[in-house]
């Protein structure tokens, strides 16, 4: 398991990054934390011409607070997230999140830039800015562009970006009163990509959803931002109107079946989370007790 | 700790004053471990040494049509391409099968691939290149052109007359069936409730941190091929090796330092490992095989991979009447080499019902070939599978006839004081504890308060579930084992010990070191019977030149035999220092004694001279000895059991855990083992020992398993989607201990290697139905996973 030889360079900024990636078109990869790079390299299932290391490059890293944006740099590692007071205040869903990202020693060099870019269905910070309804900021040769998290994503493995675009920044919009976040997931052990899993972001006012944005994951192709949140919003949630809500979002996922569960057993998790998740946000366990524990 | 027999009235040699037996003491190789000067095979480098890297077949049945290797022999730092045929004439093919195994059955197997491929990975080239790297490069070049033949993979319709035969030679694809038939079973199950279930056991592996690793060097001037190999038995590599390459075993020297874990997967040979000694023959130059862990998932030995139907009769007052078990394994293609892939099989129909007193057994067992990786003994060696099935038939009859798990147990274990007697199988146990261990284990984990909060937190919605699995251990085997079916693989084991010139001990010991303390446990019995302290003990071992011959560290062995041989030759040096001791000191050797590096008077324990001053004596002064004295200050011992082809171990297992009856997943809240080992070296070796074991056990019954699709092929060899247990996930493993030694050996040790991963998944599973009893779901497959218990739940 060694890596086919490949030619390497250490960009020295966005724009000499941008250059090497015109330069080399699709025959070039750029190499973030490497988590999920330098393993698929090494089994050989990918074997760029060249690695664009952007690894040095400063002005892609930190989180600042930019009026009522929360701006997170590419290269701004998982364990950053972790520590971060900022991510803590205004966007605590990551820091939730990251949590459930593999194990330290992986934690340490990933980075959201590169989860995102790599857009691996199973992984939690996609859902994350889905449901944080984030802007993804990319740069090209023709100068910068904008992407919402929700148009970003396009299959496996697959985002809007270009060959040529290097995605630099994530806009968050910062939480807001009454905001308030769930993160779940189902995985065989710690760290492991989910079976299925679930990034909420909800306003509640006087017992009830004023906004509800339900990120699963590990339920498709791409994060799915569940239209049957809607259902529970601005109204008086009961039992039965859970039940109904459930069943619209069984209705509205389509599946993968693999080695860990079928589809059948998908559907069902994300019923369990989904249930899960309104009664931990509404603090009322009791929507939680639809099915015997 | 409970001692089951009382102390002798004298004072044994592990008895003296300052004795390490028995005492936590740091191992003497952690300081060299955790600085980085281990010596593993993967970091050897010799000069003029070559990377060899194999060209395996991606299908799981095919015939090789054409090796098209011409461009890979131009790349660059290429130095050979070698196909099966090429290297036929320098290594001959084996068949893994013993005489006292009746009817076993195999087909030759090469080193490299010839005409046919049987499993998806088997070598089909050999790329030897300047690095590993520039021969996968190479690899990428080579066109061979397969012709796919039909696949068997199903072991349950490997035996239909549909099903193709994979070796046509041999007629069928049965490879081994073994019945037993004991006591009078229809009679007992006649008058009793029976109750039935189809135990179903997932394939999985071992799981090595560092991978299979050989360097293989034919010295061309010698005549010598030295190998440097990560193996658990070095004397049986150097047979094997000489063997199939036309060589005497003199001509095969066989190195084994540091390995980093065994686990029994490398107790065996490989195909790839023969084929690597035989390019090192070939192109006269060092070559080097490191497996990569996809390699490891697709060609280190899977285990389990059982189906079993089992049956137990019960009587309404809890008396067990019977167990009758029809087994069924698949082995992959071949049988494995040298110890055959039957062993696990017939080991399960030796091990079900073992601890319980019912003389009433029927068994079945069949092995047969498919198109897969192949399977043979992996840690515990068939008794996952029989402590399984027995517990797990145990519980089914407590919970038909009302009975709590543990009172069947108080009733049908056998007494502790009915031993020596043997199994319905003719297992001969010499002294076993289980009533004492059951005691033990109930007490460390509160059993009644236990069951009460398990009661109440029924009522909250909240399932937890107690299993227990007794168990019984296979550990320090005789010839019984390999040697009376005419394999080459000692059961004996032999210790040098002796005294240099400034009165340190240097030790050579047959058993060898795979991280679970054989250097530790060397020294502290050496250390203890000589009165020398430890840093002055230093122990060699894992080479065939400079060792005694031997086993090596396998079935639990090392500290049983290795141990005793190391007791044995310690005593005799001791013999012969008091002996020259007496001469100079003009006192008798009765009349002496030797503590802490010192001669002492035995009677008041005054010191008379230092060992370095005695040993500088005999070195360079015997001049100054009385005349006729010739010191002899090195001795040799071997040690083999002959009372008993196995030394039982037994002991008792408890898992408390807690199962979302929603989700379907299994959190691990406690894990409690009571295990009897007999003497006990090292205390924090053993416990780490049954731990590391607990969690093989644990991997087994919730997260571990090979999973092939109907063509054969493997889809999860990565350790992304083969899941090992990991830390996360895992309980506090709480261990205590019943002591009672084998009057075999004076040391009284019998092994514990096998004990955790015994009944660890036995008593998941129990605890699991424990928790599911109220839904009326009932599971007898491993492992759980989150799809089979939401499955028996109804709720997908």
């Amino acid at each position: 398991m060694k890596a086919a030889a490949f030619a390497y360079a250490r960009a020295t900024s966005v724009v000499n990054a941008l250059e090497l990636l015109a330069a080399h078109g699709d025959k070039a990869k750029v190499l973030s934390g490497g988590q999920s790079l330098m393993p698929a390299m090494n089994l050989r299932l990918i074997s760029p011409d060249i690695l664009v290391d952007i690894g040095g490059l400063t002005e892609l890293r930190g989180i600042a607070v930019r009026g009522d944006l929360l701006v997170v740099g590419a290269l701004t590692r998982h364990v950053d997230l972790l520590r971060s007071p900022e991510i803590a205040l205004h966007a605590p869903l990551l820091r939730d999140a990251v949590a459930h990202i593999a194990h330290p020693a992986i934690r340490n060099r990933g980075t959201i830039g590169g989860s995102l870019a790599h857009a691996d269905p199973a992984s939690e910070l996609p859902a994350c800015v889905v449901a944080l309804d984030a802007t993804i900021v990319v740069r090209g040769p023709t100068g910068e562009r904008r992407i919402a998290a929700t148009e970003f994503f396009r299959g496996i493995y697959e985002t809007a970006l270009s060959p040529d675009e290097l995605l630099v920044a994530i806009e968050v919009p910062v939480a807001g009163q009454g905001s308030t976040f769930f993160f779940q997931e189902y995985a065989r052990r710690h760290g492991d990509y989910a079976i299925v899993g679930l990034a909420a972001r909800a306003v509640v006012a006087t017992g009830r959803f004023t906004d509800l944005r339900l990120g699963f994951f590990a339920i498709g192709d791409r994060p799915l931002l569940a239209a049957a949140a809607g259902r529970l919003i601005n109204a008086s949630v009961t039992s039965a109107l859970l039940a109904d809500a459930a069943t619209a979002l069984a209705d509205e996922l389509d599946p993968q079946e693999d080695q860990q569960a079928t589809a059948a057993m998908r559907r069902h998790l994300a019923t369990v989370l989904l249930r899960r998740c309104v009664a931990a946000l509404l603090v009322r366990p009791e929507l939680e007790a639809g099915v015997a524990r | 700790m409970t001692v089951t027999r009382a102390p002798a009235e004298t004072l044994s040699v592990l008895d003296r004053p300052n004795s390490y037996i028995g005492k936590t003491v740091p191992r003497p190789n952690l300081d060299r471990l955790l600085q980085g000067r281990g010596q593993y095979v993967s970091d050897l480098e010799l000069p003029r040494m070559a990377h060899v890297v194999f060209l395996r077949s991606p299908y799981a049945h095919a015939r090789i049509v054409a090796i098209d290797a011409d461009a890979a022999r131009r790349m660059p730092g290429v130095m050979s391409i070698v196909t099966g045929r090429e290297l036929e004439p320098v290594i001959t093919p084996w068949v893994g099968v013993l005489s006292h195994l009746k009817g076993l059955k195999s087909a030759p197997q090469h080193a490299i691939a010839i005409d046919r491929v049987c499993w998806q990975g088997e070598a089909v080239a050999a790329i030897v290149a300047t690095s590993r790297a520039a021969a996968e490069d190479a690899m990428e070049q080579i066109a061979v052109d397969y012709e796919e033949l039909e696949t068997v993979t199903d072991m349950r319709t490997a035996l239909d007359p549909a099903t193709p035969v994979i070796h046509t030679s041999l007629g069928d694809n049965l490879a081994f069936e073994r019945t037993l038939d004991a006591g009078d079973v229809d009679q007992a199950l006649s008058d009793s409730e029976v109750v039935e279930a189809d135990f179903v056991f997932g394939r999985h592996t071992g799981v090595t941190l560092e991978p299979r690793a050989v360097v293989a060097d034919w010295n061309a001037a010698e005549a010598r091929l030295t190998i440097y190999q990560g193996t658990q038995a070095p004397h049986m590599v150097q047979n094997i090796a000489a063997l199939h390459l036309g060589l005497s075993e003199a001509q095969v020297r066989v190195v084994c330092k540091d390995v980093g874990g065994s686990f029994g997967i490398k107790v065996h040979i490989y195909a790839d490992e023969m084929a690597t000694y035989a390019l090192s023959k070939l192109l006269r130059r060092p070559i080097k095989f490191v497996a990569d862990r996809v390699e490891s998932f697709n060609t280190d030995i899977h285990a389990r991979d059982h189906r079993c139907r089992g049956r137990i009769g019960v009587r309404p007052d809890g008396t067990i009447t019977a167990f009758e078990i029809d087994d069924l394994t698949g082995i992959g293609p071949y049988s494995m080499y040298p110890r055959t892939s039957a062993i696990e099989a017939n080991q399960v129909v030796n091990l079900v019902g073992g601890p319980y007193v019912t003389p009433n057994y029927r068994a079945r067992t069949r092995v047969v070939f498919q198109n897969k990786n192949v399977m043979c003994q992996y840690r515990a060696v068939g008794h996952p599978i029989a402590c399984s099935v027995t517990e797990g038939l145990v519980d089914l009859a407590a919970a038909r006839i009302g009975m709590d798990p543990v009172e069947i147990r108080r009733r049908n274990l056998i007494p502790d004081d009915a031993y020596p007697c043997a199994s319905p199988s003719g297992m001969k146990f010499e002294q076993l504890s289980h009533h004492a261990s059951l005691a033990k284990l109930l007490q460390m984990m509160d059993y009644d308060a236990l069951r009460a909060e398990q009661a109440a937190l029924r009522a909250r919605n909240i399932h937890r579930g107690i299993g227990i699995a007794s168990f019984i251990e296979v550990t320090n085997p005789s010839a019984a084992f390999y040697g009376v079916g005419g394999a080459k693989i000692s059961s004996q084991d032999g210790v040098a010990v002796r005294l240099d010139a400034q009165g340190s001990v240097i030790c050579q010991t047959s058993i060898t070191e795979q991280g679970q303390g054989s250097e530790s446990l060397t020294a502290q019995i050496v250390g203890s019977v000589l009165g020398v302290s430890m840093e002055r003990v230093r122990v060699i071992l894992g080479d065939t030149d400079n060792t005694p011959y031997g086993g090596g560290t396998w079935a639990s062995r090392g500290a049983g035999i290795g141990g005793e041989a190391a007791l044995q030759a310690a005593k005799a040096l001791r013999q012969n220092i008091l002996d020259v001791a007496a001469a100079i000191l003009q006192s008798t050797p009765g009349g002496l004694d030797i503590v802490n590096n010192s001669i002492v008077n035995a009677g008041d324990g005054a010191s008379r001279i230092e060992l370095s001053e005695l040993a500088r004596i005999v070195y360079f002064r015997p001049d100054t000895l009385p005349p006729g004295i010739q010191p002899e200050l090195m001795a040799t011992r071997h040690f083999v059991p002959r009372q008993y082809p196995f030394a039982f171990t037994n002991g008792v297992q408890a898992s408390w855990l807690e199962v979302d009856t929603e989700t379907g997943f299994v959190t691990l809240l406690k894990h409690w083992v009571v295990e009897d080992c007999g003497t006990i070296i090292n205390p924090q070796l053993v416990d780490e020992q049954i731990r590391g074991g607990v969690v093989q056990g644990l991997g087994a019954a919730l997260f571990e398993k090979c999973i092939y699709d109907e063509r054969g092929q493997l889809t999860n060899a990565n350790m992304a989607d083969y899941l090992v247990p990991m830390s996360g996930e895992m309980p506090d493993i709480e261990i205590g201990h019943v002591v009672s030694p084998t009057q075999e050996s004076e040391l009284g040790a019998k092994g514990a290697g096998e004990a955790g991963t015994a009944g660890a998944a036995a008593a998941v599973a129990n605890a699991v139905n424990d928790a599911l009893r109220p839904f009326g779901a009932t599971i007898t497959e491993i492992p759980l996973t989150p799809q089979v218990i939401l499955t028996a739940l109804g709720r997908i």
